[in-house]
């Protein structure tokens, strides 16, 4: 049985955990407002919000219900557009009203319901963080100018209530449900297990974290399978700090990373990169151990720390082992995991002050879109040389790859325009890419070294860069 | 006035096909489509599917009792598959059990063996082997072979653009209820209610007097829901006339991606002659359409593309002919400029391969050769141009010459970037230019108690229709909106409608909507005119008042209307409007096809990212002949949609099949649209205002797909900032401009041909 509120009714169900939210909301509870547009996430037609109680606070996500188990969201408050509907329109809704921002209106719950997620998020209120919480909401037919502008005055809204616990704020300025300051009681109230998995069937195990890609790729299985829900699971939680090195849950999210205080702290660097990962429900959404495990060859977490060389601990529910990330991947989709295996912790060594790192990704779409191409470097330098190196790259093969002979030939030697050039000319040679839909094997090579040349532009400022894009570049 | 539906939007509470409440006993459709795109079907295997627990029944092109047929201008198009399969994702088996689930689970257990057939996927292919849709035509003006000795410059090249996606984001979907006698209601999310019902009753073999089409609202269309639509409604209407239950199929993302057409692409041959005086003498153009499978639209998206030959220009002799190419792709098929778009590509890529040859900026010929009044487009037809005013306005307003020295500085110290700008120009005639579908109908009921309820052959899809019918209403009422409401569309109230397309939905309803009301009024009139003894020509109605000789009576709305009422005069009429002044003549391919033309310069600048290819389109700055908006926020919202569109079918919208004719570019994570990040920074929009009077609705000019065309100023735009970077660049005419096409053509590879669609090797593409 699983519990949770859904706006303002808590709700059970015996449905399979595997069952995704969007159909239960819409098709279980008859709430239409929440809509089908992709099924695979793309598209943010069916955006509702998760609370989960985060200390003295309920914390505010936005999922794609399309790809969220049931399993997931158990003991949560799961906010669809019903739930943040008063019985005029609401701030948020006026907005978009007011700016035209809604044509077809197809996308528009959507829509809505992320920029009401930015009102519960705590964030600070500007417009351009407004307009980043939608930024996994598609629309065909406005061409967005009216909805930044609708989220420009959705951010006004929020600018009296700094520092204040939003789920109060909010409903005490009546911009959304007065049920919201209830809602944390409530929760503890319900004071379910928040792991669901019961006694599990015979069958191969299919371990789930955020379900962003499984969803995707099993979407038609998922409910039926042999399921262990890891996403809630409370051993595999948080990001910390042991000694010097940063340690990643199993289920932490990219979100999650991205708000670490260990990260912000040691590691301020790294955060700004995320941007160009999926969107803002799916980082809420996505494990940075599934991104691993899902071993897509173009992964952009998977690339970030194949360069910090992190290291994975991998527990079968008895034995636990540690292993390379750069030592994880076989062959294509092919890793050094038994079934039975999950990734419980990630773990690397915090960058000192002579290190550096720097990730490129080019894909169609700069944000919410699959790389063509991605690479990632970490180098130490020590008066002005290399002494180590770690350049990874996706997307030039069947696998998501560290560039060794490329890496290694940069050690010991100062960095030059002349370097680069046969570090790329190196590297050319370590990667297979093919044809597909991201692009043809030439621009793929080409690009390769394009963002290797970005990596070093980015880092040492010194370089010429007319002198550095002339170099192999045809 | 705001759109009328915009609040429910917000609030979730508009009602869409999947959101109508399930009648009892309702079954779920799913389609078994073609997985080759061409071959014979030696033997279907259905029993394995139709064992599947929940499975009704399963549909083939036995069972059906009418005409297996549903192409609309030419029968060419069956709608289950029987003997061959002509594209990838042709329907063959429609399978109906209780759940979508199961009816899923159902088909993906149906087999086929199919003999292949070669496939062809390139219209110019298709074309040496003649296999084209319908006979070529050819539009004339002056003659061009004489004209080349005029020119003191000739030059000649190709131009290519790609298809483009619908992406509406609500999927196609149909749902067919039984009614008493055999009647069928159908609610379909369709442009084009009459299209699927003459299309349902051909497949079923009954009369049309039995079939309602009924539509809400659409979750977007552009094009895609046109004749496209009428599959799904058929089916599930064969479904519902055998089993009498209610059958609904809603397609997943990736079965409307596969099965449906999408944008032709184009590929084009020009031949441009200039005199000494950049002034352009003649033009010469091969357009090579990919219609895909069967002929859909293709033939009147093939006529106006021919239509907009020449796009804002004037030029004395011309000689553009066209050929619908008969491919295995899915039928290609409306979309939001209907050919328009592909041709004005073709006119500018003549103009920047002169420019370019001449070393000169291609504005100089642009502006050169502006169309003015009176000038004759190749069909005959005389321009009643605003085209240099919008231009001149422009360059005015927004200082082109200061901006143009913007990017020259930027330019010449940036090494990482480079800028580039382009100015687009765009005429677009409104009308069908089939004249017979340029009629309307509406329905306006006045009920005693002095509410409205109109009805028209318009369905609205987020482009404000419904919004200015009642606009409409009420201002030739001269009552309150609130008073008006406006009925979903419906073939048992409006018949024989023509597509909400072209642009002249809001003209052609609208027209009707105000005859309906000026007849009411009329009769009114004479109500009034008896209860105040008074001679008509004194009366007025304004603001649900009843004026004699300018001053207030004891008559408002209400009162009249009882009054009428009890008089046992008629509080209703539905009237007809057909676009005066339109025709032509296909036999000489001379005419007057449209009601007006539609003008507007676009200048847009661009920043190109030198070092990975990717770029960002900083502004789009406007101005654009609005006639005399009637409702400039929808208006606006139509233009920034537009632009933003025509921006993504210009770089990030790439289809890809690859030669066995699969999409591969078949999901929203393989396919991009323009996200809130990739779209320009800034949007300005100035209005012309015109006061001279033309056929739209108010003067209100047509705005709909005008502005989709200032997208391509994008293309251009992209290309001059790599040619900033790389004046040697030798890259091709061939949108859209990818990130990929950027950065190959900033640093052109001199191993593998870097323009051709890609050859797919799908070890890894890796869908995750």
């Amino acid at each position: 049985m699983l519990k949770f509120i859904l706006n303002n009714n808590e709700v059970s169900t015996d449905l399979p955990a595997g069952t995704v939210l969007l159909d239960y909301v819409r098709y279980n509870q008859h709430l239409p407002g929440t809509k089908i547009g992709c099924r695979e996430g793309d598209c943010g037609a069916c955006t509702v919000l998760v609370g989960e109680l985060a200390g003295d606070q309920v914390r505010y996500r936005s999922f794609t219900s399309c790809l969220t188990p049931l399993g997931n969201v158990q003991g949560k408050h799961v906010v669809t557009v019903e739930g943040i509907n008063m019985e005029q329109l609401n701030p948020i809704q006026q907005a978009m009203v007011d700016e035209s921002a809604t044509q077809c209106g197809f996308c528009t719950p959507g829509f809505v319901v992320s920029l009401a997620g930015f009102c519960l998020s705590g964030k600070k209120p500007t417009a351009q963080n407004a307009v980043a919480a939608v930024d996994g909401n598609i629309c065909r037919c406005t061409g967005y100018k009216s909805i930044e502008r609708a989220a420009a005055r959705v951010a006004q809204l929020l600018e009296a209530g700094e520092g204040q616990d939003p789920a109060t704020y909010v409903a005490e300025q009546q911009i959304l449900p007065e049920y919201f300051t209830s809602i944390k009681s409530r929760l503890r109230a319900l004071a379910v297990d928040t792991s669901p998995n019961g006694h599990v069937l015979s069958g191969t195990l299919q371990f789930v974290g955020g379900g962003t890609d499984l969803y995707v790729q099993k979407h038609d299985q998922m409910r039926e399978l042999a399921t262990r829900f890891l996403f809630n699971q409370a051993d595999l939680q948080g990001i910390v700090r042991q000694e010097n090195r940063c340690v990643i849950g199993g289920a932490a999210t990219v979100s999650d990373l991205a708000e670490s205080a260990v990260m912000q702290e040691f590691f301020p660097a790294f955060r700004p990169f995320l941007r160009l990962v999926s969107s803002t429900p799916i980082r809420n959404m996505a494990t940075v151990a599934g991104n691993f495990v899902n071993a897509s060859p173009i992964g952009d977490l998977t690339i970030m720390f194949l360069a910090l060389d992190a290291q994975l601990v991998l527990s079968d529910g008895h034995t636990a082992r540690e292993i390379p990330l750069r030592q994880f991947y076989l062959g294509y989709k092919v890793l050094e995991k038994a079934p039975q295996e999950n990734v419980t912790a990630i773990w690397f060594e915090l960058p000192d002050a002579a290190s550096c790192f720097h990730f490129e990704k080019v894909s169609k779409r700069t944000h919410l879109d699959i790389a063509s191409v991605n690479s990632a470097c970490c180098f130490t330098v020590q008066d002005g040389f290399i002494v180590k190196a770690g350049i990874s790259a996706g997307g030039v093969g069947p696998v998501p790859m560290l560039l060794p002979k490329a890496s290694e030939y940069l050690i010991g030697k100062e960095v030059s325009e002349g370097l680069i050039q046969k570090a790329l000319e190196i590297a050319q040679t370590e990667i297979s890419p093919i044809s597909d839909v991201r692009g043809t094997e030439t621009y793929k090579r080409l690009l390769l070294n394009q963002l290797i040349k970005a990596h070093f532009l980015a880092l040492f400022p010194r370089l010429n860069a007319r002198e550095l894009l002339r170099r192999l570049s045809c | 006035m705001k759109n009328i539906d915009s609040g429910n939007h917000t609030k979730g509470q508009s009602v869409y096909l999947d959101d109508i409440p399930l009648v009892a006993g309702t079954l779920f459709g799913a389609v078994f489509s073609s997985p080759v795109a061409h071959g014979h079907i030696e033997q279907l295997y259905l029993a394995e599917a139709a064992q599947h627990p929940g499975v009704v029944r399963i549909f083939t092109h036995q069972d059906i009792t009418g005409e297996n047929q549903i192409g609309g201008i030419i029968p060419d198009e069956p709608l289950l598959a029987e003997h061959e399969v002509d594209f990838c994702g042709m329907p063959i088996a429609f399978v109906v059990a209780m759940s979508d689930e199961a009816a899923r689970a159902a088909v993906k257990k149906i087999k086929v063996d199919i003999t292949p057939l070669p496939v062809i996927t390139d219209p110019r292919v298709a074309h040496a082997q003649s296999k084209l849709i319908v006979p070529p035509r050819t539009f004339r003006l002056g003659n061009t072979e004489l004209a080349w000795e005029q020119c003191e410059y000739v030059f000649e090249g190709t131009a290519d653009t790609n298809g483009q996606e619908h992406l509406y984001i609500e999927t196609q979907c149909a749902y067919a209820i039984p009614q008493e006698n055999g009647e069928l209601k159908i609610y379909s999310s369709t442009q084009s209610p009459t299209a699927g019902q003459r299309t349902a009753a051909r497949v079923l073999g009954v009369p049309m007097h039995q079939l309602e089409v009924d539509v809400i609202r659409l979750g977007g269309g552009f094009g895609g829901k046109e004749d496209q639509a009428n599959a799904w409604v058929a089916l599930c209407a064969l479904a519902a006339h055998h089993l009498r239950r209610p059958v609904k199929y809603v397609l997943h993302r990736l079965e409307d991606m596969a099965m449906t057409g999408k944008r032709h692409p184009y590929s084009s041959d020009f031949k441009i002659g200039l005199d000494k005086d950049l002034k352009i003498v003649a033009y010469e153009v091969d357009f090579y359409q990919n219609a895909g499978a069967a002929a859909d639209l293709s033939p009147a998206i093939m006529e106006r593309t021919l239509f907009h030959t020449t796009s804002t220009y004037f030029i004395p002799n011309v000689r553009a002919t066209a050929f619908s190419c008969r491919t295995h792709l899915p039928p290609n098929t409306a979309f939001r400029g209907f050919g328009g778009p592909q041709a004005k590509f073709v006119m500018e890529s003549a103009i920047a391969t002169a420019a370019e040859k001449l070393g000169i900026d291609a504005c100089l010929i642009q502006k050169k050769n502006l169309n003015q009044t009176g000038d004759e487009f190749p069909f005959g037809q005389k321009a009643v141009s605003e085209a240099q005013a919008c231009w001149h306005k422009a360059e005015e307003l927004y200082d082109v010459e200061k901006l143009r020295q913007e990017v020259d500085a930027f330019n010449a110290t940036s090494t990482l970037y480079k800028k580039g700008l382009a100015l687009m120009p765009i005429c677009f005639g409104i009308s069908f230019t089939n004249t017979s579908m340029n009629q309307a109908r509406a329905l306006v009921h006045v009920y005693y108690d002095g509410s409205v309820r109109v009805s028209t052959g318009a369905v609205e899809m987020g482009q404000g229709v419904n919004t200015k019918m009642l606009q409409v209403a009420a201002q030739t009422l001269s009552i309150s909106p609130a008073k008006v409401r406006v009925q979903t569309t419906s073939t048992n109230r409006i018949a024989n409608t023509s597509p909400s397309a072209a642009s002249a939905t809001a003209d052609l309803n609208g027209k009707a909507v105000q005859l309906a009301c000026q007849a009411i009024i009329k009769r009114l009139k004479e109500v009034a005119a008896q209860v105040l003894q008074a001679p008509e020509t004194a009366i007025e109605l304004q603001d649900e008042q009843v004026l004699l000789n300018g001053q207030e009576t004891e008559l408002d709305w209400k009162k009249l209307v009882t009054a009428a009422f009890l008089k046992r005069v008629s509080l209703s009429e539905h009237a007809h409007y057909a676009t005066p002044d339109v025709h032509f003549d296909k036999a000489t391919e001379k005419g007057h096809p449209f009601a007006y033309h539609v003008y507007g310069t676009a200048i847009t600048t661009v920043t190109v990212d030198c070092v990975r290819g990717t770029y960002q389109v900083d502004a789009v700055r406007v101005v654009h002949d609005f006639g005399r908006s009637m409702n400039p926020a929808v208006d606006r919202g139509q233009i920034e949609g537009g632009i933003v569109q025509g921006i993504g079918w210009m770089t990030l919208e790439e289809l890809l099949y690859d030669s066995a004719g699969r999409l591969r570019s078949n999901t929203l994570s393989t396919y991009k649209i323009p996200d809130i990040y990739s779209v320009p920074k800034e949007i300005a929009i100035e209005p012309l205002q015109t006061e001279q009077d033309n056929l739209a609705i108010f003067r209100s000019k047509a705005v709909g797909e005008p502005p989709f065309m200032y997208g391509i100023g994008t293309y251009f735009a992209l290309r001059n900032a790599i040619k900033a970077f790389n004046p040697n660049s030798p890259i091709a005419f061939d949108a859209p401009m990818t990130p990929e096409k950027v950065l190959l053509g900033l640093y052109p590879q001199s191993a593998t041909g870097t323009q051709h669609v890609h050859e797919q090797s799908l070890r890894h593409v890796a869908a995750s």
